[in-house]
């Protein structure tokens, strides 16, 4: 009986969550959900990510991060334009409980995809992404992204669940300045001492590694390194409600 | 002297003569910068000037992607060539630090630059020139009371001949005539306050009037809808009824769409969706209503007869079934079978005047790019239209339009790919 369930419900649940992303009717609520289902046609699912490997994940990613990246796309700090056109319109505040939704979302990872990359590629990731090499002062991955390389609450993403070459565009438009973070943009001081190739390691390596039994982003960064110098990270500021578009009181110039 | 050299003269004349003409139209109501006129900046004058900014939606044009509010730096693709926004904050070297309050009421009421060099229409002076001395000075000062941002202008990117002072000499003659707005007696103050902040700051025709292949309009069409050059958005009549006329809306449906962005049956989006997000919905109730009022008095100046009953128009054939298919795969889950829509969270297709107007421009753009009604305090948490760019063919998307324009006794004309792929090239910016 249970082989039998068992059997039913392997064939049955990925044929159920096919027709669901198709769009079979599904009732209306009033969600966030379904609001955005704008987001989740090209991410998937609950924002599980795409199938189509660039698409990335964004159901469990820190909260800080998905908002930081939202506005990134709206004011050009990152480049597509299918995102910019989309969130134009919308406030930093709904921005912020769009992110915290996705953020809050607990499901489950695809297992990783072997990696064709040659062993030897994949043991000069795997340094890259655990070591770094203190002798370029290049900080090792998880020194940032945490030990379990699940990201660190609020603002650091995870490294795991990603597609290799979705991992290497992106460090590679950061390299070439395509992508950019809050000053002070860490990522890019670090991304400017790796080469092509250890992008390519790295992101190979990355890519093929499962998830840990506890995928939720770690509390806190790992204690730094003494002696190695600081790598500070920018970061928006959160929304307040209602405030104005300038800080200061506006004087009038005589 | 010959018959030629006489030709040649009377030819030199009257060049010289048209010249002067078009040097004569383009000093008409000059402003004098030398003569200071009262000018009384004051704490009031300035949160004056603040709203007011926010009518005009300044910043929106003036604030490049990312950049610092004000700045300028925007990039404005018009059929021309590029031109770039200016800096208004008040920093001496690169913004107007250093215009006096006649300057800034000469490039409003004239087009004109501190320098005196003519101004392109991007910067809708057409519309701005109907704003009030008054008026001026408040906006004044309020942009003088933004933090100084030292950011040099980008020089405009136009082509040949449409790079050079007397070719824009020329179309300020042809379209062009500088004047404060003249408030109709006949009306009552709340209409005249709707049509001043319609015309001048809202400079809503800007976008909702055709254009001609100059890129001059004509009053007589006057907010009778017109494809937004460059951006293949088409901004509907205001005066139609068959587009974006108001003329049988209750005032408060009016009110609300242009200050959250959504009313009973109707929503914004696309270019509307950052007018009302960076203008009209911070405007006060008793503006909005004024506009509403005179929104609603708007004539149709073309009125076309109604589409003939019986067979709806095709000017593309389509396979009705294929579409229907599409409709029922992609659409139907928000939009409901009956294309009925969900109430304050989905447009109904059926019988939406978006959906049937003639151009289909937008629906175009809606199905490609998805898009959200704007963030406003009426409206906090819109609802969101995925993109289908990536999932439909031109054919699929055309299909899907025709179904939806000649499907639920809706009756308009039929869509080909061709028309499809024109807008997806164009898209992307």
């Amino acid at each position: 009986m249970s082989t039998h369930f068992s059997w039913a419900s392997r064939l049955a649940l990925p044929f159920a969550l096919a027709c669901m992303s198709a769009g079979a009717a599904t009732p209306f609520e009033d969600t966030l959900a379904q609001r955005t289902l704008a987001c989740t046609a090209c991410h998937g699912p609950q924002g599980r990510a795409a199938p189509d490997g660039y698409y990335p994940r964004l159901a469990g990613k820190p909260a800080g991060y998905l908002y930081n990246q939202l506005l990134n796309f709206r004011e050009g700090r990152r480049h597509y334009g299918l995102m910019t056109q989309l969130i134009e319109p919308l406030s930093n505040a709904y921005l912020l409980e769009i992110a915290q939704y996705f953020s809050s979302l607990d499901v489950p990872y695809p297992a990783p995809l072997p990696s064709p990359a040659p062993a030897e590629v994949l043991r000069r990731g795997r340094q890259l992404v655990m070591q770094g090499d203190a002798s370029r002062q290049l900080p090792a991955c998880v020194q940032c992204h945490g030990q379990a390389m699940t990201g660190v609450a609020p603002g650091i993403p995870g490294l795991l669940g990603l597609p290799r070459d979705y991992l290497n565009s992106q460090l590679g438009a950061w390299k070439a300045g395509q992508r950019r973070a809050h000053a002070p943009d860490c990522m890019k001081a670090v991304v400017d001492r790796l080469s092509l190739q250890e992008i390519n390691a790295a992101a190979s390596w990355l890519a093929a590694q499962p998830l840990p039994a506890d995928t939720h982003p770690a509390a806190a960064r790992p204690a730094w390194p003494a002696g190695s110098p600081a790598l500070p990270c920018g970061s928006a500021p959160l929304p307040v409600a209602d405030a104005a578009p300038s800080a200061a009181e506006p004087k009038v110039q005589k | 002297m010959t018959t030629w050299s006489k030709i040649a003269l009377g030819l030199c004349l009257l060049a010289a003569g048209a010249v002067a003409a078009v040097w004569s139209l383009n000093l008409r109501d000059e402003v004098d910068v030398k003569t200071t006129a009262a000018y009384a900046p004051s704490d009031s004058l300035l949160a004056r000037g603040a709203y007011l900014a926010r009518a005009g939606n300044c910043m929106g044009c003036h604030t490049a992607r990312g950049g610092q509010p004000y700045a300028g730096g925007l990039g404005i693709a018009t059929p021309f060539g590029t031109v770039f926004t200016s800096n208004l904050t008040p920093d001496a070297n690169t913004g107007i630090g250093s215009w006096s309050p006649a300057h800034f009421w000469r490039a409003l009421h004239n087009g004109r630059s501190k320098s005196g060099r003519l101004l392109y229409p991007a910067f809708p002076y057409t519309s701005y020139t109907q704003v009030t001395r008054e008026d001026s000075d408040a906006i004044f000062t309020y942009l003088r009371s933004l933090p100084a941002v030292n950011q040099p202008n980008q020089p405009h990117a136009l082509r040949f001949p449409f790079n050079l002072q007397p070719a824009l000499a020329l179309w300020r003659a042809l379209y062009f005539k500088p004047g404060v707005y003249r408030p109709d007696a006949s009306r009552d103050a709340e209409w005249n306050r709707g049509a001043y902040l319609v015309g001048g700051l809202g400079h809503c025709s800007a976008c909702h009037s055709p254009r001609d292949a100059l890129g001059g309009i004509r009053q007589t069409l006057a907010l009778a809808g017109g494809l937004i050059p460059m951006q293949n958005w088409y901004a509907p009549s205001l005066t139609s009824p068959r587009e974006a006329g108001v003329a049988d809306w209750a005032p408060e449906r009016i009110v609300a769409l242009l200050r959250d962005g959504v009313a009973p049956g109707a929503s914004v989006s696309g270019p509307m969706a950052e007018v009302v997000l960076g203008s009209t919905q911070h405007l006060s109730q008793a503006d909005l209503q004024a506009m509403a009022h005179y929104l609603k008095t708007l004539a149709d100046p073309s009125p076309r007869p109604p589409p003939a009953s019986g067979a709806p128009p095709a000017a593309a054939a389509f396979n009705s079934e294929r579409a229907a298919k599409l409709y029922e795969q992609h659409c139907a889950q928000c939009h409901g079978e009956q294309g009925q829509g969900v109430a304050n969270a989905y447009p109904a297709l059926a019988g939406n005047r978006a959906v049937t107007m003639a151009s289909s421009e937008n629906l175009v753009q809606m199905v490609l790019g998805g898009g959200f009604a704007p963030a406003t305090a009426g409206n906090p948490r819109p609802f969101g239209m995925p993109p289908f760019v990536l999932v439909l063919s031109d054919r699929d998307v055309a299909d899907v339009i025709s179904h939806i324009r000649t499907a639920w006794g809706n009756q308009a004309s039929a869509l080909t790919p061709q028309e499809v792929g024109r807008i997806r090239a164009n898209q992307g910016r």
